[in-house]
Parts: C-alpha cells; structure tokens; sequence
C-alpha cells in the first residue's frame, strides 16, 4: 500500500470570536472522515496534541490588533505550505475594524478608564496587509461548505472553485423574493458577495453584508437607491460600516456618506 | 519533594477552550503561592464601538464577541433594548426565543460533553484521537450536536451568528410544518442524550467539592433560560435591573483581567451546576429522573460533575424543544412593534456557560450611548482561580504532566469562553 503522506492541518486564531474555526467542528458528518484524511497537527480549540510544523494548510482566523500578533503572524507564514485567511476579521479586520474610524479624541476616555496592561493596536487589519496569504475565504461566519471546498482543494493541489456572484442573483436563483423592490427593506444583497446562500432575505429581512463586497461593486448606486427608500447619511454609513467596515469598496462608500 | 523548593506549572496555550487562554500555578514546597488562570486575547472593545450604532444593530454585533453562544448575546441584547424601550415579548415569540436558545445549549452542550471535556475523563488528547476507541459515543455526541444547530439553522437561518433575530421578536416565524419537520430529529436526540448522561455518569470523579455561592436566574416555572430575577445560594435575590448594585468588577494586583465578584462577598459561580443547584424543581421530570440515575442530588458542589450536570441540562433543552413544538401555534406577525425613545434597558439570558448581562443607553432615535457587557467566563474567573488552589495542593506529589493536565481539566470544568471575557483586560493604545 504506497500511502500517502497525510496532509498536516493547522487552525490559527488572531483576534476573533471563534466561530470561524468552530465551522470546521460543525462538519458533524465530515469530521471524522477530514480527520482520517488529514492530519490536524495545531488545532487547539479541539486538540491538546501539538505537531510542529512545517503546515501544509494553516487556516487563520481573526484580525491584527497588537504588536505581539503582528510579529506572530510572520511565523505562522513562515511554518505554513499554504496559508489560507477565514472570515471577515482574517479578510477584512472584522467587526473591531470600526476603531479604524474612531478618532482618537473618541478613545482617550476610554484608554484612561482602564490601567495599562495589554497593548493594543490602533487599527485591526486584515492578514493580507501583514503576509501573502495564497486564499481569502469570507463571510461572518464562513459558510462550512466553502470550508470544505477549499480544505478538499488543497488536499487535490487544486484552486477553491467558489461562486463569485452577489447575494442578489442568488435570491433570483433561490426564487426569493426581492425585500429591496417588495418591501422596501434597504439591502446590501446587490453588492455582497455569495456564500452564505442569500439567508437573509429568505428570512424578510436585508442583507446586511457579512461576506463583504464582491469585486467591483456600484456601493454608489447601491447608496443613492437606498436614499431614495428614506434612509439618512448617518443610515448609510453604519450600512457599510458593518462586520466588513474595513473592507475596501465598503470603507470608501460609508465614507462619501460622512457629514463634511 | 525537599520542602522549600519551588515549581511552576505552566500551560501557554489552554486547549479545548474556546479562545486563548494560559495558566500558571507556582508552588513553593507542597503549598500552592501563586495561581493565574489568564487571557490572552487582544481585546476587541465592544463596549466601545457598539457606541453610536443603532439599537437594532445590537444583536448582530453583539453576537460576534461569541461564535459559540451568539444567540445568548441575542437573546441579552434585544431583552436589554427592549426593556429601555418599555417593550414586552411575550407569547409565542417568547416560545421560539425559547427555542432557538435550547437550540444553541444543545449544540454547545453537546460540543463541550463529548468533544471537548469526554476526552479528559478518558485519557485522549482530543475528541476525534477518542473516536478510534469509543467511535459510537463520538458519532453519538455529534448527532446530538447536529440536532441543535438544525435548530439553529431553521429558526435562525445558520448556526453560527444567525441572522433572524430582532428587537421585537424575529424577521420571519415559521409555518408549523417547518418545526414539525425536526420533531422526529429531537425525538431521536433525547434518546441520545439520555444515553450521553449514562455514559458520562461512569466516569471517574476527582473527590473535590467546594461551598460555592452559585448565581442564576429564577423563573416562576422553567428551567431558566430567559428571565428577569437573580438568586444566589446564599439568599441573593433581586430584579436583573438590580444587578450592578450587588456586582462589581475587582482589579486584581496579580491578575490580567478584572474579576466579578458579589459585593462584600467575594468570588461566585455562574453556569450549568449554579442552574441546576438553584433550579433543579424546574427540570422537566424526564430531566431530573435522569439525574437521580446518573447519581447526582438536586444540589452539585464538584465542578468535575459539571459533565454529568451539561449531559442533563442537554435532555432538559432537547425535551423543552420538543414540548415548544408541540404547542406551537405562530403569532400573527412575527415581531411586536417598537419605536425608538431614550431610556436604560437592562437584560440576562443563561448562555451555555452561565449568566450574560447586558445594559444599553439609549438616545431619543435609538443611538445607542453606552453599552455594558458582562459575559459568564469573566464572572467564574475568579471562581476558577480558586478551584486550583485547593485543587492542586493535596495533589503536588503527581507528576508534572499529569498535575498540568489535571489542571487543564479544572479549568475545563467551567468551559470557558475566552473570547467573551476579553472585555476584562486591561488595555492601553500604542500609538503610531
């Protein structure tokens, strides 16, 4: 039997709530079989057993937010064959990416509230503004099918095959109703990226833009059609200053809706 | 050991936690000096940046310090919001926040019980090394996993971060036929988690029982989940609006994070064995006879049982699931409607791991001035810290190795969740 060397897996957390790597726990039916076909060498949410590297796929989840991580992260690139980012904080800074707008007049009473201690960044930042990183996976929470399209990927020497469309050809897919046009919800299905299966408006509500923007998104007319439904600047700022605030296509237009 | 000489444990990295956390336990001789449970989790201010986004963005942003018990910061936040705006959600909406909330304790339950505490009790490094010598507990434990994220995904759209949540109730309730349709799936589970709480009442117990002041909710009738009075062990009784009256947060000298304590009286314990100790008359029979099989009393003072206490609590949400489905009849619109105005809210939930209080300011359109966020790992922290140090010291004649996985399993006790508790460190801004 020539068989194969297995694959070593490692799972990496910067700053982050979790759920990303929880996904891959959430493969109840696929778990054991990934296990059985991959090695899992650095997982400590589900693992006291510790293999040093080199990796051969690192998964990273979570944002850059302190010096320490911003050093940490270099070795993770260095000990990783293929580096993939997870989630909105590894691919766009994350929910904490609104403290990139905060002025620093705004954190200074904050600061001073608290004793000195941990250090901490004034921005949180995406990986890729720190490492190479050889593949973005989004959303907030990633989908855990797309989790497995790219783990499989990497074991078959493969590019991810991933869906690049908005949410809201997805809903015309799905036969969902349009919330926007129908109801009046203002949306950011137009401009969000797919992954995540268009939920939200098969729930009557928005999509509020948790797998970030697709690539070349109109924000603007986006914007301009939301105004029309009534919403105020303040509205549309905190629309696009969301889970994926630090996103760029998302960044620019919630700021050409900030007072003057 | 020579009397004198001085040791330290030390795990850098805790395992089968949900976040980053360390422990250090320094012992000089056979007598424990020094014990820090710490975090090491840059911390992602929440209070902070909830400041200025609309009430009706709590729930969603609030769920994001959570990946493993998002639908408890929900369910917190919109309680909170919706008691500063003088809102009542009751009836069928209160049922299915019910619901997907046992949704979420069966899921984390299940998680925790099998993949992450099991394999403790029987000497494997993690839940899937278990799998090749106990492949139908681990199956087992991931089908009942399964059948609380099915919850979570019907009602809620996904399982991590769900997105059907609001202020007022939800975005869309669904037909009887839609939860009909998991019922046979629950049916199953409850067997599955009977047979989880007979399996795990065979395992070995550490002999350690400790006083504890346990803190949870109390209802008038439920197994709390939901609800709007505190009680304590020791007679604590009040309104959750009361609640920073009688908690404070303590900076600890030699400690990362500030701890909670009950003022004037020290250290507490929130979660499943503070739930169950204070509320076992409202477990559903099928519940308690379990219990009583399983050997544990109405009271339970050894944290290492907290496995045997998750595997109950599990058959109670599963069997509480069962009975919201049976008599389901959806409301007529799926939210209650509210408008902004300024005013003070406070709300609690039992997320899996214990109490999560929240309290929102809010301004006359609904801005949102300030937030307070108070999750469980930070309120058992101290609690945990004591654990150890009566833990380890008629323990210091094992073996490093075994005395630091002894104390992984301690900690593991309480099933922290780092990342919640992140709110706690003590921070300062590099600039530049």
């Amino acid at each position: 039997m020539g068989a194969r060397r297995r694959l070593k897996l490692a799972v990496w957390k910067f700053a982050s709530c979790d759920g990303c790597q929880l996904s891959l726990l959430d493969c109840e039916d696929e778990l054991l079989a990934l296990a059985g076909a991959l090695e899992i060498a650095h997982f400590p949410e589900a693992s006291r057993a510790v293999a040093k590297g080199p990796y051969d796929l690192s998964l990273v989840e979570g944002s850059i937010t302190t010096p320490h991580d911003a050093e940490r992260i270099h070795q993770v690139r260095r000990a990783s064959k293929v580096l993939v980012t997870i989630g909105a904080c590894a691919t766009s800074g994350g929910i904490q990416a609104l403290r990139n707008f905060a002025d620093v007049g705004e954190w200074i009473p904050l600061v001073y509230a608290t004793p000195d201690f941990i250090h901490t960044l004034k921005t949180s930042t995406p990986i890729a503004n720190h490492v190479p990183v050889d593949f973005e996976l989004h959303g907030c929470p990633v989908d855990k099918r797309q989790l497995l399209e790219v783990i499989l990927a990497t074991l078959n020497g493969r590019r991810p095959v991933l869906a690049a469309h908005s949410v809201c050809f997805e809903c015309k897919r799905r036969g969902t109703v349009c919330v926007l046009v129908a109801d009046g919800t203002p949306c950011l299905g137009p401009v969000t990226r797919t992954g995540c299966g268009a939920i939200c408006p098969a729930y009557r509500r928005g999509c509020y833009g948790c797998f970030g923007p697709l690539k070349n998104p109109n924000t603007a007319a986006l914007g301009e059609r939301l105004r029309i439904l009534g919403q105020s600047d303040a509205d549309l700022v905190r629309a696009f200053r969301g889970i994926n605030a630090g996103a760029e296509a998302f960044r620019r237009e919630s700021e050409s809706h900030e007072p003057r | 050991m020579s009397r004198g000489s001085s040791r330290t444990i030390r795990v850098e990295v805790l395992t089968r936690v949900e976040g980053e956390g360390a422990l250090t336990v320094r012992l000089k001789g056979d007598a424990v000096v020094d014990v820090q449970f710490r975090i090491v989790e840059p911390p992602r201010f929440f209070e902070a940046l909830l400041r200025g986004r609309a009430f009706g963005e709590a729930p969603d942003i609030t769920s994001r310090i959570c990946g493993i018990c998002p639908v408890a910061y929900q369910m917190s936040a919109v309680h909170a919001v919706e008691d500063a705006l003088g809102v009542t959600v009751d009836g069928p909406l209160r049922a299915l926040r019910r619901l997907l909330y046992c949704g979420e304790w069966i899921e984390s339950h299940a998680l925790h019980v099998t993949l992450l505490h099991a394999p403790d009790f029987l000497g494997y490094e993690s839940g899937i090394a278990m799998a090749k010598d106990h492949p139908g507990a681990v199956t087992r434990g991931l089908q009942l996993k399964q059948a609380g994220n099915e919850l979570l995904r019907v009602l809620g759209g996904r399982e991590i971060h769900p997105v059907n949540v609001r202020v007022g109730g939800f975005y869309r309730v669904p037909a009887r036929g839609e939860l009909a349709a998991i019922e046979e799936r629950l049916k199953r589970a409850l067997d599955q988690a009977l047979a989880v709480v007979r399996w795990v009442s065979d395992f070995h117990f550490p002999d350690f029982e400790r006083d504890y002041e346990f803190v949870a909710l109390r209802h008038p009738t439920e197994y709390p989940i939901l609800g709007d009075r505190l009680v304590s062990s020791r007679g604590l009784d009040i309104a959750v609006r009361d609640y920073e009256a009688h908690f404070a947060e303590e900076h600890v000298e030699r400690s990362s994070a500030l701890h909670s304590v009950l003022s004037g009286r020290g250290a507490y314990a929130v979660g499943p064995l503070a739930r169950y100790s204070l509320n076992f008359d409202r477990l559903a029979p099928v519940a308690q006879q379990a219990a009583r099989e399983a050997g544990l009393g109405p009271v339970c003072l050894n944290p290492f049982r907290s496995i045997v206490v998750r595997a109950v609590e599990t058959v109670q949400a599963v069997d509480e699931a069962l009975r919201i489905i049976a008599a389901y009849e959806p409301p007529d619109a799926p939210a209650v409607s509210v408008v902004p105005c300024a005013g003070t809210g406070c709300g609690c939930s039992e997320a899996p791991r214990g109490i999560l209080y929240h309290r929102y300011r809010l301004a006359g359109d609904g801005t949102i001035l300030e937030a307070k966020i108070v999750p469980p790992t930070s309120q058992n922290q101290k609690t945990i810290e004591e654990d150890l140090w009566r833990f380890v010291e008629p323990r210091v004649h094992l073996g490093e190795q075994e005395l630091t996985w002894q104390c992984e399993q301690a900690i593991r006790n309480y099933d922290p969740c780092i990342s919640c508790a992140t709110h706690f460190l003590k921070l300062s801004v590099e600039r530049g």
